[in-house]
């Protein structure tokens, strides 16, 4: 009898907690991959392609995958140590087929050489070119990420990246050139 | 509320946390007058000298402007005008040095005084009191007032709140060491600052307002009193020296007791405050009408041998007030803009003063030593005993140098007001606030960052969804159309039988090409080659057609004819091709038939046919001289032509002529080698094809009304096919006759069609010369590698060479109809010419290539 009730009472106990862990899987369903949003978050957003993914999103949902974390380009170092704290590896060096450069740049088109083919248009991941066919394009240099994507397709090379210009509003202080000055 | 002013009136203040009391060094420059210094050689003014954006310029080079004027106009709130200081020339507006820390250069206005000061004309206000608030708003702003306390905030945008104020405070603390600039103004023009705050006070409409001055400094403190005896609303407070008093967020707390929280306006607290010397600047622009174009600064420091309080006009370079207060030459020490505790180490000493300019600081040797070496912390807390705004520094300090800058925001970095007091106090010399300015500038960096990527991931969404709807909506599109030709096909109807032969002659066509390209292989004989080659322009035709067709104007009718034409004299010439004596018939009636074709450019028939004419002659003269026959043909075309407009083609057929006299020359040396019988052939087909040349160009230009270019081009691509010609007749010397012959005019006449597709994708364009330089350069490209070929052909088995060549010449051709139609294309675009001639080039280059590799493979 005693057996019995032992049993009873175990198996009202899990079907208890069964149910209970059933509705809140329910209740608090995780939509998505919060890993991947997060990594994405952490991801510059030039949406380059040269990690060999279409787009940052891609590549986040590929590191939360397994992919190595050394593939962004344009984030360099610091998001290849972001990505390593968040997932909790050791941050490893930049891949080495990825250039080391990422001083950052805006696309820049040369207009009297435009031929107004809309290639680069189609290339741009962000819609940062505005041009029609035969007319001139030109590049919104505050929406351009500096991915590079529109240099390749351009038929007549007239598009460059130029490091984006130094001014009072990006300038960072150098504590090297500081003077060091208190008075007495 | 009551309580504050209980308190204010008994002359006690509240306290804030921290401070230091640094030498005050005033004693440098209190008891001298302000002076006026000289006018400086030029004055240099930088568009933007405030917080926000620059106003837009107005003035350019050369203009004369006077006193006072306006150089930039506001469009947007934030921006704030800057006017000439005096009356003078724009020398430039270009990149100068300004005043910042970075020593970066942006765009200023290089004013050159003429020695006059003659003021534009000016509106003084008796009685300020009968304007309404929002004119004197616009009076402010319209005087290019900021902040002249030192960050600079658009005084119009300050003063224009809609929250109920209930402190007007005055700000005449001048807390920094060495700054007495606010001091002496307050002496020298106590009723000017007054009036200022009463027009704030209309403004405003406070309940109380409140000058906070420390006790450092009597005089201006009498003076104020003096003005202030008959206004109950404007309360004094003299406050203790300390630094940083003059802190917005000290000062307000001293007064009033209030703290204003992190990231919070002190106008949401009911509170303004204003510098003594905005106020000032307020008085002037709104009475007098004067624009804020000078301001006092104090010039200091004991390496100066007169340091003295200054009115500097705004973009006086340093330099000039260093020399003014007698700066030693040999001096080679740093200049500090600023106070010594907020300054910064200026560049050089062409930076100009701007509108945020209290002092300028030329400290000697034993006043500000250079750096002490930095060492560790010692962890002693002093820097957090003296922090105003009770943060800790030095944990900032380890976070700003571990660049963790999610710490230094948890720790209210952005609430350090880079007073320098920490690094005042720390026996390691750390100098704190530069770690702390290298985080923020960092942080508000890496967020400006973090939003631009934010709007590249969206933008990059949105695009994404924008090019997947697009897709669907194409198969969509697809689909629909795809069932409605189903439908309409299956109907039955005339149409639809129609469509169905349409599909069925696609298909013939394409099992033609294919048993066509077997016979390539198989088949050596001339007459088979013919026919391919009749098969070629046939195809060549029918792609014309299928350009031409759905444009459907006017023009396009007419090459459709043209090619007609074309075809029935081909055709007729390989009927006749036995007979040697019929050919000048046959291009009399080439010429004559091309005549209806255009019925209003029967001038041009008329050279064709006198072309033709010429050519006729020219075989006859055959077996004479060549001498003779090129004057003969060069003569015939030219009297024939008698009108202007005709003149350049005249001129082409001559060329044309000419070239062909050449080739018949050469020929005629080549053929010595051969038996009479082989000669004539292949003179006669050669003929054949140049005739068929000739009568093309002209009927090409005449599609076009005006475009003489094209005529060029077309003798160009002559000549580049007599040149080829001459080279295949060199190369054929070592050949049987047949074999010559044959692969000579398939060549010729290959060439002949790919020309026509260029020269009817130029007609198309209107105007488009540089296009026609284009085919020409493709022609000369196509003459190259043809050259090419026929060398090659020499080593070559037969067969083999002749299969390549016209293969080669096919993909030509074709290349070149691309490149054509794409430069067809755009209307004006030389560029786009000039790079469809390098296509072209590029890839007759890669054809020269694979033919080469071709020959060593076979």
């Amino acid at each position: 009898m005693t057996v019995l009730i032992a049993i009873l009472v175990v198996g009202l106990i899990s079907l208890a907690f069964g149910a209970l862990l059933g509705f809140a899987s329910v209740k608090f369903k995780v939509e998505g991959d919060p890993l991947a949003e997060q990594i994405d978050a952490i991801l510059p957003q030039t949406q380059c392609g040269q990690c060999g993914y279409p787009g940052c999103k891609p590549y986040a949902d590929a590191v939360a995958n397994g992919e190595a974390i050394n593939k962004c380009a344009p984030g360099g170092d610091d998001t290849i140590k972001k990505i390593a704290d968040l997932m909790g590896v050791e941050p490893i060096a930049m891949d080495e087929a990825h250039e080391t450069d990422n001083t950052p740049k805006v696309a820049f088109i040369i207009e009297e050489d435009c031929i107004g083919c809309t290639k680069c248009i189609q290339a741009c991941p962000v819609d940062a070119i505005i041009g029609t066919t035969k007319q001139m394009h030109t590049i919104i240099a505050d929406e351009c990420t500096g991915c590079d994507l529109c240099v390749a397709p351009c038929p007549v090379d007239c598009i460059e990246m130029r490091p984006i210009p130094q001014t009072t509003r990006n300038w960072q202080w150098d504590l090297a050139n500081i003077p060091v000055t208190q008075i007495d | 509320m009551e309580t504050v002013i209980e308190r204010i009136e008994q002359g006690r203040f509240w306290q804030f946390h921290g401070g230091i009391h640094p030498p005050e060094m005033k004693f440098l420059t209190t008891n001298k007058p302000i002076r006026t210094v000289s006018l400086p050689q030029r004055l240099v003014l930088p568009i933007q000298q405030h917080i926000g954006e620059a106003g837009e310029l107005i003035v350019k080079p050369g203009d004369y402007v006077l006193k006072g004027q306006p150089l930039t106009k506001t469009t947007v709130p934030l921006a704030v005008p800057i006017h000439a200081p005096t009356s003078g020339t724009i020398a430039s507006i270009e990149n100068h040095i300004i005043a910042h820390p970075s020593g970066l250069n942006e765009m200023s206005v290089i004013l050159m005084p003429d020695g006059e000061d003659r003021w534009r004309e000016r509106h003084i206000v008796e009685n300020y009191s009968q304007l309404d608030k929002n004119t004197l708003v616009e009076k402010i702003a319209n005087a290019g007032i900021a902040g002249m306390g030192g960050a600079g905030f658009p005084t119009h945008i300050k003063v224009n709140t809609k929250a109920k104020i209930d402190f007007l405070i005055i700000n005449a603390a001048e807390c920094e060491p060495y700054i007495t600039a606010d001091d002496l103004l307050m002496r020298e023009h106590a009723a000017s600052v007054i009036e200022g705050i009463k027009i704030l006070d209309k403004i405003l409409e406070p309940a109380f307002i409140l000058i906070g001055i420390e006790d450092n400094k009597p005089e201006a403190i009498d003076a104020l009193n003096h003005e202030i005896k008959q206004f109950d609303k404007i309360k004094l407070c003299v406050v203790p020296t300390k630094y940083p008093t003059g802190g917005e967020k000290q000062l307000i707390k001293i007064l009033t007791g209030k703290e204003v929280p992190s990231g919070v306006l002190p106008s949401s607290l009911g509170i303004v405050m204003q510098n003594v010397g905005t106020c000032h600047a307020i008085a002037e622009a709104v009475i007098s009408d004067t624009p804020l174009i000078k301001r006092v600064v104090t010039v200091t420091g004991q390496a100066l041998e007169k340091p003295q309080n200054v009115w500097a006009l705004l973009g006086t370079p340093i330099e000039h007030l260093l020399q003014e207060c007698q700066y030693p030459q040999q001096q080679k020490r740093h200049i500090i803009m600023g106070g010594p505790m907020m300054g910064f180490s200026l560049p050089n000493t062409q930076v100009p003063v701007v509108k945020t300019t209290n002092c300028i600081l030329a400290p000697s040797e034993k006043e500000i030593p250079d750096a002490n070496q930095e060492i560790e912390c010692i962890r002693c807390g002093q820097c957090a005993e003296v922090c105003p705004a009770q943060l800790l520094p030095q944990e900032l300090q380890w976070h700003a140098k571990a660049k963790d800058s999610e710490q230094l925001t948890k720790l209210n970095l952005f609430d350090c007001i880079e007073c320098g007091a920490c690094a005042y106090v720390c026996p390691s010399h750390i100098p704190l606030v530069h770690y702390y300015r290298v985080s923020k500038a960092e942080i508000r960096q890496q967020k400006l960052l973090d939003i631009k990527a934010e709007k590249a991931k969206q933008r990059f969404e949105a695009r994404k969804a924008r090019l997947e709807r697009d897709k669907k909506a194409r198969e969509e599109k697809h689909k629909k159309a795809a069932e409605a030709r189903r439908a309409r096909m299956n109907s039955g109807t005339e149409e639809a039988n129609k469509e169905k032969s349409a599909v069925a002659a696609a298909l013939a066509r394409v099992q033609a090409k294919k048993a066509q390209q077997s016979g390539v292989q198989a088949n050596t004989t001339n007459d088979d080659k013919k026919s391919q080659v009749a098969d070629a322009i046939a195809r060549a035709k029918a792609k014309k057609a299928g350009q031409s067709a759905p444009n459907g104007d006017a023009g396009d009718d007419k090459k459709q004819q043209v090619a007609a034409a074309i075809a029935r004299a081909k055709a007729k010439k390989l009927a006749a091709k036995e007979q040697a004596n019929d050919d000048s018939a046959e291009e009399n009636i080439n010429a004559v038939e091309t005549k209806p074709t255009s019925a209003q450019d029967d001038k041009k028939a008329r050279v064709a046919a006198a072309v033709a004419r010429a050519k006729a002659k020219k075989l006859a003269a055959q077996e004479q001289p060549s001498d003779v026959g090129t004057d003969d043909t060069g003569k015939s075309p030219e009297t024939i032509s008698s009108t202007a407009e005709d003149a350049k083609k005249a001129r082409i057929a001559a060329a044309v002529a000419k070239a062909k006299a050449k080739k018949l020359a050469a020929n005629t040396e080549s053929d010595d080698q051969r038996t009479e019988g082989e000669a004539e052939a292949s003179t006669k087909d050669k003929d054949d094809v140049m005739a068929e040349a000739i009568v093309e160009p002209p009927q090409e230009t005449s599609t076009s009304t005006q475009d003489d270019k094209k005529a060029r081009i077309a003798a160009a691509v002559a000549k580049a096919k007599a040149k080829k010609l001459a080279a295949n007749t060199g190369s054929d010397d070592q050949r049987t006759e047949g074999e010559a012959e044959a692969s000579t005019k398939d060549k010729a006449e290959v060439t002949a069609e790919a020309v026509v597709e260029p020269m009817q994708e130029t007609s198309t364009s209107a105007q488009d010369d540089k296009k026609a330089r284009i085919a020409a350069a493709v022609a000369k490209a196509k003459a190259k590698k043809q050259a090419a070929n026929a060398d090659t052909d020499v080593k070559q088995v037969e067969g083999e060479a002749k299969a390549s060549t016209k293969d080669k010449t096919n993909v030509t051709a074709e290349a070149d109809v691309e490149a054509a139609g794409e430069t067809s294309t755009s209307a004006q675009d030389d560029k786009k010419a000039r790079i469809a001639a390098a296509v072209a080039k590029a890839k007759a280059k890669k054809l020269a290539e694979k033919a080469q590799k071709d020959n060593q493979t076979s």
